[in-house]
């Protein structure tokens, strides 16, 4: 069998430029042509999210995505989507811990249109306290929907909750329900003060597009925005742990569930680059494909786990964690599917990993950036997240290469350096019954659920 | 993320129309159909061969297409799971297996290059053209199924859908569950996986769609390759009607969630259907567009009582359904049902208008050229259209038929096939919160 080698894929990717502009305002405009399809592929990118808010606003920042969308002194509430629409546009928007952002895919001769509302919503958002309070109510559907009545996201939020002590990373992106209860038009307002201006801003645009068109369309639609000064954001950089963190949910479920954390740096952070790289391999190693170990092992094998996984975000903003979980397969239960996780890490730790398995995660890693020129959309995405972590989006340029520079030695002293006992934190998620058929209470005094 | 299911209907109903590329179409010597489009901007190539081979043809044996195509990759040919795993990754290939209601899938994404190319390709066709059902496998994805089915039951709203599949189509095999049932599961023999295998993936029961950086005679030799493993076989036989519902019918499960999870619906459409366009359209107006729906503006726009709120149409082969759905807060489910209902009537009794008309059609064909702007989304497209056997100008023609679709047209169509006095409504939720509520709504009233 032949194996993929970095110049091979090289070769195949045409460079994919990526042309930067900025404007005076400080705007930033970063462009990759890709002239497949008569489309675009349009986002503005914010430094703001859920890593950003303190403690008593959280959620906030979604909160605002989701307004962001209710009008401004041109346009009344929902317009916005409604001309996208007519146009022949798909348009959404997304907040995480590090950004908040909003996109357009549409044709490409309609990207002015995307560029001009995008900059009249960047400064004259008008905030009604009618449509804030709907919109709260919003907000709190979706986070029953995605994480209150879903044991597993639940088990996660609380897992971060537990496993960051001072890192703003313990804050769920949308936002603990208490908090959301009592957000107020004002904070909402504030936010919006603070953080959208065009030098807190970049532009990602991919498609059959000419860089110089679109920096000069970004220039007649944002050039007059007025640059802003942002608050400063404290580090509030994690505290060292010192020994290893538990905690237990019990919740109506049938399966149960495990998460391991292990508090790693970034590639920004790390003392040296390779470490970040290698420890990228390693998660590829446990869970990069039905060949990687926890498929072959622990599902496969051992039949210890119906499902087990692993990741980590080497292009994250702040420090976080390398992070394994898992189901346990019928007949085991999470102690047993626990220990085989550390097993797995103790295996990395001594080195016995094969040259052979090292070089498939490798292969793994180049077909998918050949891959990845399929979709622009994903494209878009990976320089919008690079560039507004303040990781630059050069570095995926030197992606490719790192990774096929990481040996097995390496991959071995980042799992004994950071994938220590003390550095851990385990949620486990123990099932209480479902079948709790209840009777209708009596009085009010016996009601459940948030208010009535 | 501000909408989870924007695109809902969309993305079910996949047409495509702008710059069409031209499909090249045949038939290998046995029988299996073929449609093709050179695509030479990337160094890739896209399989997805598809048989007519899901849970529809389960045939009271729940769950044993599922399993059938679950266990393909397990062990074929003289490989077991990991050398097949092993192989594939180390040439940076991408298998896909899925089993739908109506259809089996088995896609390839590879590298275009001889050397990466051809091994993949080798244990993609030993995977479908010679798989062995060991028996330790199919124990083995038996236990992981049966791990689905429990992960199933602590979600309201796959709770919700299942129930929902089951009353809308009673004893017709669209009821079948994907996945099987607890019962079902343990009691599937071998044999019975082999015979669902043998009967059918065969080559009259399949479409091959390709599209990848090669000429038209390499293109050729792969699906020969693919087909000619594989008996000619016969397609699979066509399915009986769907039962019509007699009656409104309203199934309530107890289920202790923040939210209730609501499901309102009928059988809908076929891919054939002759009322395709108008009540695609029209879906889009009432339900399918995201955020200038009817249903979103009323639900969330205007009440916030919902975070996703949405319509479709699922067509199938036969007529897959029609669904209204949302989520609320369980003390509100009264008020967002009672809304739901309302705007349905009011839709089938007035229609659109003519400005929403306008704005559906003018979303939907102006979007055409997104809808095709991947390798990945246009071999989906082949093989749709070679499963649903849409005619050859489908693409071509779909923007024209979309323009053409009048106001009495939809009008008509919804209050043809839309009948509100025989849906089936689905409520998965903590149900002693809404009754304790009516309760309430009763003193204030």
């Amino acid at each position: 069998m032949w194996a993929l080698s970095l110049m091979f894929v090289s070769g195949l990717l045409q460079a994919t430029e990526v042309h930067e502009f900025q404007l005076d305002n400080g705007l930033k405009i970063l462009v990759q042509e890709d002239h497949r399809a008569p489309v675009v592929v349009s986002q503005i990118w914010y430094k703001v999210g859920s890593s950003y808010e303190h403690g008593g606003i959280t959620g906030v920042s979604h909160v605002l995505e989701h307004m962001m969308f209710k009008g401004t002194e041109k346009h009344a509430s929902g317009e916005f989507s409604r001309i996208i629409a007519l146009n022949g546009g798909r348009e959404n928007a997304f907040t995480s811990s590090d950004y908040t952002a909003y996109f357009q895919r549409i044709n490409k001769d309609r990207l002015g249109l995307c560029l001009e509302l995008e900059a009249d919503r960047m400064r004259n958002l008008r905030l009604d306290a009618t449509e804030f309070a709907k919109e709260v109510n919003v907000v709190k559907e979706e986070r029953r929907m995605r994480t209150d009545d879903k044991p597993r996201s639940l088990t996660y939020e609380r897992f971060k909750a537990v496993a960051y002590s001072s890192s703003p990373y313990g804050n769920p992106v949308i936002g603990w329900m208490g908090d959301l209860d009592s957000l107020t038009l004002e904070d909402a307002q504030t936010w919006y003060e603070a953080w959208y201006a065009p030098n807190n801003a970049t532009l990602v645009v991919v498609g059959d597009v000419k860089p110089a068109e679109v920096f000069a369309l970004a220039k007649h639609h944002f050039g007059a925005l007025k640059p802003s000064k942002q608050p400063l954001i404290k580090a509030r950089a994690e505290v060292q742990q010192h020994g290893t963190q538990r905690l237990t949910l019990k919740l109506p479920a049938k399966l149960p569930y495990l998460i391991m954390g292990y508090k790693t740096p970034v590639l920004k952070s790390v003392d040296e680059p390779w470490k970040a790289y290698a420890l990228e391999v390693l998660v590829g190693i446990l869970d990069g494909g039905d060949s990687a170990r926890f498929s072959d092992r622990l599902v496969r094998s051992r039949q210890l786990a119906a499902s087990a996984g692993a990741s980590y975000n080497l292009h994250g903003r702040l420090d976080a964690m390398l992070v394994l979980d898992g189901i346990p397969a019928q007949d085991h239960d999470l102690d047993a599917l626990e220990t085989a996780l550390l097993a797995e890490v103790e295996l990395l730790k001594q080195g016995k990993i094969s040259v052979a398995e090292l070089n498939r995660v490798k292969a793994g890693v180049l077909a998918s950036s050949v891959y990845e020129r399929d979709s622009m959309f994903y494209q878009a995405m990976q320089i919008g997240i690079l560039e507004t972590n303040g990781v630059g989006y050069q570095a995926l340029d030197e992606y490719l290469a790192a990774i096929q520079a990481v040996t097995v030695k390496q991959v071995a002293q980042v799992a004994r350096e950071y994938l220590k006992m003390e550095q851990l934190t385990v949620a486990r998620l123990e099932p209480l019954p479902l079948e709790t058929e209840k009777k209708p209470p009596a009085s009010r005094s016996g009601l459940r659920g948030d208010k009535l | 993320m501000r909408r989870l299911l924007a695109s809902f209907s969309l993305l079910l109903i996949a047409p495509l129309s702008w710059g069409v590329p031209q499909i090249q179409h045949w038939q290998t010597q046995n029988g299996a159909k073929v449609l093709f489009v050179p695509s030479t901007a990337l160094p890739i190539v896209d399989l997805r061969v598809v048989f007519a081979a899901g849970s529809v043809r389960d045939n009271g044996l729940a769950g044993v297409a599922q399993l059938t195509n679950n266990l393909l990759d397990t062990a074929a040919g003289d490989l077991n799971a990991q050398q097949i795993a092993t192989q594939l990754e180390g040439v940076g290939a991408r298998l896909g297996l899925e089993s739908l209601r109506d259809m089996a899938v088995l896609s390839l994404r590879s590298l275009r290059e001889e050397r990466f190319f051809k091994p993949a390709f080798e244990v993609f066709n030993t995977i479908l053209q010679q798989p062995r059902f060991e028996q330790s496998e199919i124990d083995r994805i038996r236990k992981q199924m049966l791990i689905s089915l429990k992960n199933a039951k602590q979600s309201p709203s796959a709770l919700a859908s299942k129930a929902f599949y089951k009353a809308v189509y009673g004893t017709h095999p669209l009821a079948s569950p994907p996945g099987g049932t607890d019962e079902s599961l343990p009691v599937i023999q071998r044999e019975q996986i082999l015979a669902f295998y043998q009967r059918f993936y065969v080559a009259k029961n399949a479409v091959i769609a390709i599209v990848a950086d090669l000429d038209r005679a390499a293109a050729e030799a792969l699906a020969e390759r693919i087909s000619s493993g594989l008996p000619e076989g016969k397609k699979a036989a066509a399915l009986p009607m769907i039962p019509e519902l007699k009656k409104a019918q309203l199934i309530r499960i107890q289920f202790p969630s923040k939210q209730s999870h609501i499901s309102i619906g009928q059988a809908g459409m076929s891919r054939t259907d002759a009322d395709f366009y108008p009540l695609y359209v029209g879906n889009h107006t009432f339900g399918g567009s995201g955020f200038s729906s009817r249903l979103m503006q009323e639900v969330r726009e205007k009440r916030g009582l919902a975070y996703s709120v949405y319509s479709y149409f699922s067509p199938m082969e036969q007529a897959g359904p029609f669904e209204m759905g949302l989520q609320t807060r369980n003390d509100q489910v009264e008020e967002s049902l009672q809304i739901v209902k309302r705007e349905l009537q009011k839709f089938i009794t007035e229609g659109p208008s003519a400005e929403e008309l306008d704005a559906s059609i003018r979303n939907i064909t102006g979007a055409a050229p997104l809808r095709i702007d991947s390798n990945k989304k246009l071999v989906q497209y082949l093989a749709m259209i070679g499963f649903y056997h849409l005619p050859l100008d489908y693409l071509d023609k779909f923007d024209q038929r979309i323009t053409s679709v009048s106001l009495a047209q939809v009008k008509t169509a919804f209050q043809q096939r839309l009948h509100p006095d025989k849906m089936v409504t689905v409520i998965v939720g903590d149900q002693t919160v809404e009754a304790a509520n009516e309760q309430k709504t009763a003193r204030r009233n």
